[in-house]
C-alpha cells in the first residue's frame, strides 16, 4: 500500500512540473510588462532597459521559469499586482471559507444522491424514478450562475428568508447561526450543480449491484429486502462513489467559482474573478496551481480510500 | 463471475462482428438485414425525448439563422422613450436599461451562443480524434507523451483555466471559441485511444495491415470511422458545456462583449440587485434560452447514446 502511494507520488512530480510550465508558460502570453506597473514611468527608455536586465526580465524564458520554480518550491509565490500583499497570505485567507462552502455542498449532494439514486435503481421507470432523472437532468443543464439568479430572486427579494450574499450581515452577530443562514444558498446551488451526475452515478452502480449473485444469495436466505438494501447493497454501490467525489473535484472548484461571484463569498473563486479583473497575474497564477495540485491530491485520495474500502482491490 | 466473463467474451465477439460489418457497408458490401445506420435511426426515433430535443434545436437554430427577419427591432437600436420597459405590445419582452428590445437581442444572441457551441465542438473532436488516434495507433513513447499532456490539461478545473487564458487573450467571440475549443478536447482523446486499443487487435485491422495496407490508411479508413460513433455521443454531450461554459464566461464579462450579445451576457446586468428584482424580464427569457437548449442537446445526446450502442446504456 504505502509502496504503491510512493509510486503514485513519484508520477504525479512530471505531472505537476508541466503543470506549473504550462501556467507559467500561460501568464507570460499576457501582455503587459510587470515592469511599467513596478517602477516610476518618467523614468527613461534606457533606465527602464537597465531594469529589466537587472529584474532578470531579458533571460531567456526557461531561465525565468527555472527561477520562479525555485522561489515557489521555497513557498514564495510573489506579490500581487492590486494590494502588494503576499499571493501565499492572500489566498490564504480564501481557503477556509471555499472548504465550508465545497464541503457543504458536496455533502449535500451525497445525502440526497445515494437515498435517491438507489430507491430509484430499486424501482427502475416508476415514478419516482423519472422524477430523480428529470432533477438529475437538470442539475447537469441548469447553468449555476442562472440557479444562482433563481434562488436569489426567489428566497431572498420574493420571500425575504435568507440573505442574498456575503459571509456575514453588516454588523450583525458573529453568530454561527448568522453564517449558516448566509451559507444556505450557495450552498445548495453548489450542491444542485453537482446533484445530477451524482445522481446518475448511484443508480447505475446500485443496478449493477443488485445484479449480483450476492445479492440473490442474501434474498435466497430469506432476509428482509430492507437488510438486503443496507447490509449487501449499500456498502457495495458506496465504492464508485468514493472514486466520483475525486473526480468531481474539478467541476466542483468551476462550480464554486461561479456561486462565489454570484453570492460575493469570500472564497478562492471570488478572489479568481477579483485577480482575473485587476489583472493580477501572480495571484491568478498562485490560484490555478493550487486548484490543480487540489484535483491531483484529490484523485490520489480517492484511489487510496477506494483500496481502503474495497479488499478486493489489491495495490501492487 | 465465470457468467460475467462469458457475457463479456458474447459482447465483444458480437461488437466485432458488428464492427466488420460496418466496414464492410463502406466497401458497398451489405449485410443481411438493415444497414447499421438505418438502425441507429429507427433506435434515435423510438426515444421520444430524444426527437423532442432534436425539434427544438432545430427550431431554435432556424429562429437563429432567420433573426433579422424575425427581430422586431435592430437589436442595438435605442428606443429613447421605453428605457427599462416591462414587455409591451411594441416590446413583447420588454427593453433594457438602454432601451433595447429584449426579444431582438434574445434573437441575435442565439445565433452567437449556438456557433460558440459548435465551433468549440468542432475544434474539440477535430484535436481530440487526431490526438487520441495517434497515442491509440502508434502506442509506445508518443502515446505517454500525449496522456500525460492529457492528465496535465484535466488537472486544471475547467472553468479556472478558461477564465485565465481569456483574460491573457483578451475576451472576444474568437478567442472564447478558440480557448474552448482547445482545452475541450480531453475526453475524446481519452475515448478514441481506448476505443483504437481495442480495435487494433481485431482481425479485420490485422487483415488490412497482412494486406499491406499503408498506416495511415488504416488509421483513416479503418480505425477512426469505426470510433466515431462514441466520439458523437461525446460531441453532443460536449457541445452542452460548451454553451454553457461560454454563458458562464459572458456572464462574467470574460467572454462576448457588449454589445454584441450573448445569452451569458443578457444575464450581465441582473447581479445588481435592483436589476434582479425589479426587471425580470431582462434575465429570465436568456437564462430559459440557455436551459432549453442545453436540455435539448443533453436529450439528443441520450438517445444518440442508446441509438447508436444499446450496449452503454
Amino acid at each position: 500500500m504505502s509502496q504503491y502511494i510512493v509510486r503514485r507520488l513519484v508520477i504525479m512530480i512530471p505531472v505537476v512540473l508541466g503543470i506549473t510550465l504550462i501556467n507559467y508558460a500561460i501568464i507570460n502570453l499576457a501582455p503587459g510588462d510587470p515592469v511599467d506597473l513596478l517602477i516610476d514611468p518618467n523614468l527613461t527608455e534606457a533606465d527602464r532597459a537597465t531594469r529589466r536586465e537587472a529584474l532578470g526580465l531579458n533571460d531567456p524564458f526557461l531561465v525565468r521559469y527555472a527561477r520562479w520554480l525555485g522561489e515557489l518550491v521555497q513557498g514564495n509565490l510573489g506579490y500581487s499586482y492590486t494590494t502588494y500583499e503576499p499571493v501565499l497570505e492572500r489566498i490564504g485567507e480564501r481557503v477556509g471559507p471555499t472548504l465550508l462552502l465545497m464541503g457543504t455542498a458536496l455533502l449535500l449532494a451525497y445525502l440526497l444522491a445515494i437515498p435517491l439514486g438507489i430507491a430509484s435503481a430499486v424501482r427502475p421507470y416508476s415514478g419516482l424514478d423519472y422524477a430523480t432523472g428529470v432533477v438529475g437532468l437538470l442539475g447537469v443543464s441548469l447553468p449555476t450562475f442562472f440557479t444562482g439568479l433563481v434562488f436569489i430572486y426567489v428566497f431572498s427579494l420574493k420571500l425575504g428568508w435568507l440573505p442574498s450574499g456575503g459571509m456575514t450581515s453588516l454588523g450583525g452577530a458573529a453568530h454561527w447561526t448568522d453564517r449558516l443562514r448566509h451559507l444556505i444558498l450557495p450552498a445548495a446551488v453548489l450542491a444542485l450543480a453537482n446533484l445530477g451526475l451524482m445522481l446518475r452515478l448511484v443508480r447505475s452502480s446500485t443496478l449493477e449491484v443488485l445484479r449480483q449473485d450476492f445479492v440473490r444469495t442474501a434474498r435466497a436466505k430469506g432476509l428482509g429486502s430492507w437488510q438486503v438494501l443496507v447490509r449487501h447493497v449499500l456498502r457495495n454501490t458506496l465504492l464508485p462513489v468514493i472514486t466520483m467525489a475525486g473526480l468531481q473535484l474539478p467541476a466542483l472548484i468551476a462550480g464554486s467559482i461561479i456561486t462565489e461571484q454570484v453570492f460575493q463569498w469570500p472564497g478562492m473563486g471570488w478572489l479568481t474573478i477579483q485577480a482575473i479583473l485587476g489583472r493580477d497575474y501572480p495571484t491568478l497564477m498562485g490560484l490555478n496551481l493550487l486548484a490543480a495540485v487540489m484535483v491531483l491530491a484529490g484523485n490520489l485520495l480517492a484511489d487510496i480510500l477506494y483500496g481502503v474500502a474495497d479488499p478486493r482491490i489489491r495495490y501492487e | 463471475m465465470a457468467l460475467r466473463n462469458d457475457e463479456e467474451k458474447v459482447n465483444r465477439v458480437a461488437s466485432s462482428i458488428a464492427q466488420k460489418n460496418r466496414s464492410l457497408v463502406r466497401w458497398g458490401v451489405r449485410p443481411a438485414g438493415d444497414s447499421y445506420w438505418a438502425l441507429v435511426v429507427r433506435r434515435f426515433l423510438r426515444h421520444r425525448l430524444a426527437v423532442t430535443g432534436l425539434v427544438v434545436l432545430i427550431l431554435m437554430s432556424l429562429a437563429a439563422l432567420a433573426a433579422p427577419l424575425l427581430a422586431p427591432h435592430d437589436p442595438n437600436a435605442m428606443d429613447l422613450f421605453a428605457f427599462s420597459a416591462p414587455p409591451s405590445v411594441e416590446h413583447p419582452l420588454g427593453t433594457d436599461s438602454l432601451g433595447r428590445d429584449v426579444l431582438s437581442r434574445l434573437l441575435f444572441a442565439s445565433r452567437i451562443s449556438l456557433s460558440v457551441g459548435l465551433g468549440a465542438t468542432l475544434i474539440n473532436v477535430v484535436v481530440g480524434v487526431l490526438l487520441g488516434g495517434l497515442a491509440g495507433y502508434l502506442g509506445g513513447k508518443v502515446d505517454s507523451a500525449i496522456m500525460r499532456f492529457t492528465d496535465m490539461i484535466l488537472s486544471f478545473p475547467p472553468l479556472m483555466i478558461i477564465l485565465v487564458l481569456v483574460s491573457v487573450l483578451g475576451p472576444s467571440l474568437m478567442n472564447v471559441i478558440l480557448v474552448l475549443g482547445l482545452l475541450g478536447w480531453p475526453q475524446i482523446c481519452r475515448l478514441v485511444r481506448a476505443e483504437i486499443l481495442k480495435l487494433k487487435e481485431q482481425d479485420f485491422i490485422q487483415a488490412a495491415r497482412a494486406l499491406g495496407v499503408p498506416d495511415g490508411r488504416i488509421l483513416l479508413r479503418h480505425l477512426i470511422p469505426n470510433a466515431f460513433p462514441p466520439v458523437l455521443v461525446a460531441a453532443t454531450f460536449g457541445a452542452a458545456q460548451a454553451i454553457i461554459q461560454e454563458a458562464s464566461l459572458s456572464f462574467l464579462g470574460m467572454g462576448v462583449q457588449p454589445p454584441t450579445a450573448s445569452w451569458g451576457n443578457l444575464l450581465t446586468d441582473a447581479q445588481s440587485m435592483g436589476v434582479l428584482g425589479s426587471m425580470p424580464w431582462l434575465w429570465l427569457p436568456p437564462g430559459l434560452m440557455i436551459v432549453v437548449a442545453v436540455l435539448s442537446i443533453n436529450f439528443v445526446g441520450d438517445g444518440l447514446r442508446d441509438a447508436l450502442d444499446p450496449r452503454l446504456k
